[in-house]
């Protein structure tokens, strides 16, 4: 092969190789990149953060049906459900409900509820000002307890959504925490 | 059929290497063209084995043969060997024997990578097939592999079945960056990029596909490995991971190689039927851009795989567009197709057999394309019979047809001989009858609301289901009378002339048959 065609060939497969390990790279970079995007288009259901309850005129015209469902992750056994399935409440309006939690195990163990509402483009208008999911929760075995959840509805929910369902998925982390055991 | 009776005699002053050492380290892009063929040939007859057991089980309604996780072993084996192992190396292997030829080059651009690119392969595949011996089985969960059932409730032998893919992978991107050298640099003088014929293109463009997308794949199953291996959460919510996630790496990459393995294709076709119409390919330019339109836009649509996960509205909205906007260069090179034949002087030897058929049988296959694109519908139709018909459709009478075409075509040029046209016309039309009636009647049990990758079935299913496994009986079958006639192409039949085909045009139907060991030591000139 004459050395000018190898010389050629040279520069090319360098820079396909290049391509190929930067495409490698862009396969890892998607990983942050997704949340990024999620972030950016808040296009994933994720609540924004804890948020005192602004002072929000109380809009009696109009009612909303909140729903509560709770899902265990993966070999989390905690008895873990809603004591109300679902309210009703006006957009403005202050309210508590309460979840219940068991560890049926016989060792203490540690949960973490995370949130999501449903549909996505009503998670912005669901502000939770008191909520068990901000905290790790230690139970000792056979412990029971009742976990409340304060929130309020925003008054500039659009009109066309008239169901909102907070989901609560409860995950063990007690490995990934020292228990801490009471008293 | 009247072929130009014109030949000169070339005497060879050193011809191949003898015996086993030829194979192993041949540097010759026409031996290893032959070898990814004969692979790529025996992958097709094993994971069509594979597609029997499925076909078997699924003959009648209820458990007869095979417990259910063999059968998940089944059709996840299935789907790679297919994939990775028959139609992908096929079209390499045409691109090995035919490229040089094509555009006036002596060999590839690096053939020293291009025996590893091939040698890799059956290594990757024994490893992939012993994991159906080891303990706990073959992978089971799916060609796709999402996560976490590949990661957390995977057998065993997923590690190995990683490992395999990632030569694989090693391979393909080889063969693509060869691919380009040779396309790029090794062209003929006066053969400018719009000169070159339509294989040509085809493969240019695939190859810029392959090492765009097979390193995310790479990056896909290194994660799941990690998840597995490592303790990382990619792809496992509690620890902070999306399984979600898994999907949209995956598919980036899965809808650009689903193109990957359908525009060498359309360049096949794309020479066949000028050929056996005696007429210019109508509209290269459009079929260029169109082919370039298609690899980029595909880019653009992959979580149409994905429109039940959830996304919000806007991204149904996007993806549903996206896709349904392929169907718009895909469309433009059917029609071209079509106008080629329009008014051309057509005879309709096995080639131009299975290229007419592929014309046909793939547009249908884009029909339920188009349907399964609508968003909505799809909440219907996904992970239904319905795509698995659409699939099909694409890749059976599309693609594997369409390597049938290139192969009956390039044969006398390859082996000097005729192949029996009697045999060839019959493989064909078994093939043809055995296709339709296994895969169409899958696009209404899937309407009719039957799941894929099941054993077993409800009971409104058995009588299509008994329909399609009689087809894939014959038109398993019917491979084996290819392969009788390959063997017996090989070695006697009709002197094959340079030209073969009356009207084929292009460098490769200048070269004697069988072609030379070299060709084209000194470039030619085109006009």
């Amino acid at each position: 092969m004459k050395e000018e065609t190898q010389v050629r060939h040279g520069r090319l497969v360098k820079r396909l190789l290049l391509m190929t390990a930067a495409m490698f790279g862009f396969g890892f970079a998607l990983v942050p990149l997704y949340d990024v995007f999620c972030d950016i288009t808040g296009i994933n259901g994720k609540i924004p953060g804890p948020r005192q309850a602004s002072s929000q005129v109380l809009d009696e015209s109009r009612e909303v049906r909140v729903q509560f469902i709770t899902q265990n992750n993966e070999n989390m056994s905690w008895e873990f459900y809603p004591l109300v399935k679902e309210i009703k409440v006006h957009p403005g309006q202050s309210v508590k409900v309460e979840f219940l939690a068991r560890n049926p195990a016989a060792h203490a163990m540690t949960g973490q509820a995370v949130p999501s509402v449903a549909p996505s483009r009503g998670a912005d208008y669901f502000h939770k000002t008191e909520c068990f999911c901000f905290t790790q929760q230690v139970l000792e075995p056979g412990e029971e307890i009742r976990m409340p959840v304060i929130f309020v509805v925003d008054t500039a929910l659009p009109k066309d959504i008239r169901t909102l369902t907070l989901s609560y998925t409860l995950f063990d982390i007690s490995k990934a925490t020292t228990i801490k055991t009471k008293g | 059929m009247s072929a130009v009776v014109d030949d000169s005699h070339i005497h060879e002053h050193h011809g191949p290497a003898k015996g086993l050492g030829r194979w192993l380290f041949t540097t010759n892009h026409k031996d290893i063209g032959s070898m990814y063929l004969w692979f790529s040939f025996s992958m097709f007859l094993l994971g069509g084995t594979m597609a029997m057991v499925i076909r078997a089980e699924l003959f009648q309604p209820g458990l007869q043969l095979v417990d259910p996780n063999f059968f998940n072993q089944m059709t996840t084996m299935h789907g790679l060997i297919m994939i990775f192992g028959a139609v992908m190396p096929a079209f390499v292997g045409l691109a090995n024997w035919m490229l040089p030829m094509m555009i006036g080059a002596p060999d590839m651009a690096l053939p020293r990578m291009n025996n590893w690119s091939f040698w890799i392969l059956p290594f990757a595949f024994m490893l992939l097939l012993s994991t159906l011996f080891m303990e706990g089985g073959a992978p089971n969960f799916g060609w796709t592999s999402y996560a976490p059932l590949s990661t957390t409730y995977g057998p065993p032998s997923t590690i190995f079945f990683i490992l395999s893919v990632h030569m694989m992978g090693v391979s393909s991107i080889m063969g693509a960056i060869n691919v380009i050298a040779t396309v790029l640099n090794m062209r003929a003088p006066g053969m400018t990029l719009m000169k070159m014929p339509m294989f040509a293109w085809a493969w240019l463009i695939t190859a810029f596909l392959l090492i765009a997308v097979m390193p995310v794949l790479a990056g896909a199953i290194t994660m799941l490995l990690m998840d597995i291996r490592f303790g990382t959460s990619f792809f496992n919510a509690a620890g902070g991971g999306d399984p979600v996630m898994y999907q949209h790496i995956f598919w980036f990459f899965g809808h650009p190689e689903v193109y990957i393995m359908i525009l060498p294709a359309f360049g096949i076709v794309s020479h066949v039927i000028p050929t056996f119409a005696r007429k210019k390919l109508f509209g290269y330019t459009s079929m260029v851009y169109a082919i370039g339109s298609i690899a980029f836009l595909s880019f653009l649509v992959w979580a149409h795989h994905m429109f039940t996960v959830g996304m919000p509205l806007a991204g149904e909205l996007f993806f549903m567009y996206a896709t349904m906007l392929i169907a718009v260069p895909t469309g433009v090179k059917v029609f071209n197709w079509i106008t080629t034949m329009f008014r051309g002087a057509l005879t309709f030897e096995t080639p131009m057999l299975f290229a007419c058929a592929f014309v046909i049988l793939f547009s249908i296959g884009g029909f339920s394309g188009l349907m399964l694109a609508i968003a909505p519908a799809d909440f219907q139709y996904h992970d239904s019979y319905f795509v698995v018909a659409h699939f099909h459709y694409v890749l059976v009478p599309g693609a594997v047809f369409s390597i049938f075409a290139a192969v009956y075509y390039w044969l006398p040029k390859w082996t000097g001989h005729m192949y029996d046209e009697a045999l060839g016309k019959t493989h064909f039309w078994l093939s043809f009858i055995g296709v339709n009636l296994t895969f169409f009647p899958m696009h209404f049990v899937g309407l009719a609301g039957m799941p894929r990758r099941i054993p077993d079935y409800a009971l409104q299913f058995a009588d299509f289901n008994q329909v399609a496994s009689i087809g894939a009986f014959l038109f398993g079958a019917s491979q084996f009378l290819f392969l009788i006639l390959l063997i017996k192409c090989v070695r006697a039949g009709r002197r094959a002339s340079a030209q073969v085909w009356e009207g084929a045009e292009g460098l490769e139907w200048t070269v004697p048959s069988p072609a030379p060991y070299h060709t084209f030591t000194t470039p030619p000139k085109v006009v």
